[in-house]
């Protein structure tokens, strides 16, 4: 008896509770995980890291949320924010497109740059957001994480870049392109300092950034479940003319295939950061 | 050639299959031409051949990207998409000219490094990174010459040098204009229309500075004589290389750096 009463009780919470999910999801606060399907609460998944508290995929994150995540509170100072977009190509309908963007995500280009502390360890830090047209490298990125790279040099710091990115930035056509030797001649002169240069990987890395900075790091960190590849599986399928298997380009793959050293959690990857810099020092 | 050429034509007639190809130049402009093979850990990519060669009297490391002139040629060569082994075999050739202190020669025609499960499976990225990154610090003068199709990073792997040439009618971009075509106008037809705002001539890239120097070619393109475009390249090589050679190691790097830097 006792526990049919408590049955009907709790049966008329759910009721109330699943009254008050609909009208949440009226004004949405719901998201659905692309990988599990279940339907989430958006601060539970806001509060967990952006990772699903169900299946544990990571969502994407805003290069201001990843910051957040990894430097010590306040200690985050942005430089190259002066470098802005340029339209070599005088691509019809490009820079309005820019001018939208900034104005949707508050961000000023697909890459966040600066010095900051991890776990009071002093580092160089450039962070990729995949909001602004896919993480793509025009030549705002490009020397913006070239800046990064200089100013570790001159401080004799160690860098940290998370790379999040569709490839090179199509709209500045050649110019973009070029950032890869830019960047890559930049890491060069890092590795020659003798300094530590940590490239993590996360959804998604492709194209002319994988050629290039991510894939240069001293140690290659990935988050779980990461596309990662130079050419895109679509490219790839159409090339091939078959599907590619379940898996494939994963981080998980790439680290069977002795691409990546380590797969980190998000909930680590501040911890793991700090220990290889100390390891570093 | 008449400046009515557009961008498109240009596209047309670097593709061409009677087009000169890397072996045809490295024959015609060097001597002694003794190819070597493979990267040491997987294999030997047919697309890259590579060697040491003598121009006139000293010895130099040749690397370039090779199409086929013909289907069965064409199927051997991978149509000029590298793998990541042939990015490690020119790699591993170019540490070995600085060693032996080596000019290295380098000849671009790819219609971009090969999108293949294979390719991604021994990392791609990382040979075209790796590449870059190293051919940024070495030691000897290095010319990259486009005679073709340059595109992609497939091409730009082996583009990171002191002097980059273009043949007049060779084309460098960041994607082949049907793909440019159908990534921004969400149709591939309109890859004419893309070729023209790519700017990926070499008059062009000459204006935005990607590249120092435009060989000319005679009048409906190199294969018309190949013996004129190879004369005016190796010119221009040798003088190239007589004055990369006065300048010290450390600097050379520098002026490299300061090359792409600026990019």
């Amino acid at each position: 008896m006792i526990i049919d009463k408590v049955k009907k009780v709790n049966k008329e919470e759910n009721v109330r509770n699943r009254n008050e999910k609909a009208s949440d999801m009226m004004i949405g606060k719901w998201v659905k995980c692309d990988k599990c399907k279940e339907i989430l609460y958006k601060d539970d998944v806001h509060n967990n890291l952006s990772v699903c508290p169900n299946c544990g995929r990571h969502f994407r994150l805003s290069s201001r949320r990843r910051i957040n995540q990894i430097a010590d509170e306040g200690t985050f100072e942005e430089i190259g924010q002066e470098i802005l977009t340029k339209d070599p190509l005088q691509f019809e309908g490009y820079l309005k497109k820019v001018e939208m963007l900034k104005e949707k995500t508050k961000i000023e280009e697909a890459v966040k740059c600066g010095i900051c502390k991890i776990e009071g360890e002093q580092a160089v830090i450039a962070v990729m957001d995949g909001n602004f047209l896919m993480g793509s490298m025009g030549s705002a990125v490009g020397e913006r994480i070239t800046l990064a790279i200089e100013l570790s040099i001159e401080k004799k710091l160690p860098l940290v870049i998370f790379c999040v990115s569709g490839g090179a930035r199509m709209q500045e056509g050649i110019v973009s392109l070029m950032q890869m030797a830019k960047t890559s001649s930049a890491l060069a002169k890092h590795n020659e300092a003798g300094l530590l240069y940590i490239s993590v990987l996360t959804d998604p890395t492709t194209g002319g950034v994988t050629a290039s900075f991510a894939s240069l790091g001293d140690i290659i960190l990935a988050e779980p479940d990461c596309l990662i590849g130079f050419a895109g599986p679509r490219v790839i399928e159409q090339t091939i003319k078959q599907k590619l298997p379940e898996g494939f380009q994963k981080s998980e793959f790439l680290l069977e295939h002795g691409f990546i050293d380590r797969i980190v959690e998000r909930k680590n990857m501040k911890s793991e950061i700090a220990k290889i810099i100390r390891l570093h020092k | 050639m008449s400046n009515k050429i557009t961008a498109w034509d240009r596209v047309c007639l670097a593709r061409i299959a009677e087009r000169p190809k890397s072996l045809d130049y490295i024959n015609s402009i060097f001597d002694d031409f003794m190819e070597l093979h493979g990267d040491r850990l997987y294999g030997d990519d047919k697309s890259i051949v590579a060697g040491i060669a003598k121009l006139d009297n000293v010895a130099v490391t040749v690397i370039g990207e090779q199409k086929g002139k013909k289907a069965k040629e064409n199927m051997e060569r991978n149509f000029g998409m590298p793998n990541p082994e042939g990015y490690r075999k020119s790699l591993r050739l170019m540490k070995q000219a600085e060693k032996f202190n080596r000019p290295i020669i380098t000849f671009i025609d790819t219609p971009g490094a090969y999108p293949g499960m294979g390719a991604e499976e021994r990392g791609q990225g990382e040979a075209i990174a790796r590449s870059m990154m190293e051919m940024s610090k070495l030691k000897v003068p290095i010319i990259c010459v486009v005679i073709g199709e340059g595109s992609s990073g497939g091409a730009l792997a082996i583009a990171v040098g002191d002097k980059v040439v273009m043949l007049e009618n060779a084309v460098y971009s960041i994607l082949s204009p049907e793909g440019f075509a159908s990534i921004l106008y969400k149709d591939s037809s309109k890859c004419k229309e893309a070729a023209e705002s790519m700017k990926i001539t070499a008059e062009d890239l000459k204006k935005l500075k990607i590249i120092d120097k435009i060989i000319q070619e005679p009048e409906g393109g190199a294969q018309n004589n190949l013996e004129q475009v190879s004369n005016d390249l190796k010119k221009y090589i040798n003088d190239s290389i007589i004055k990369l050679k006065q300048i010290p190691k450390e600097k050379l790097i520098e002026q490299r750096y300061e090359k792409f830097r600026k990019m």
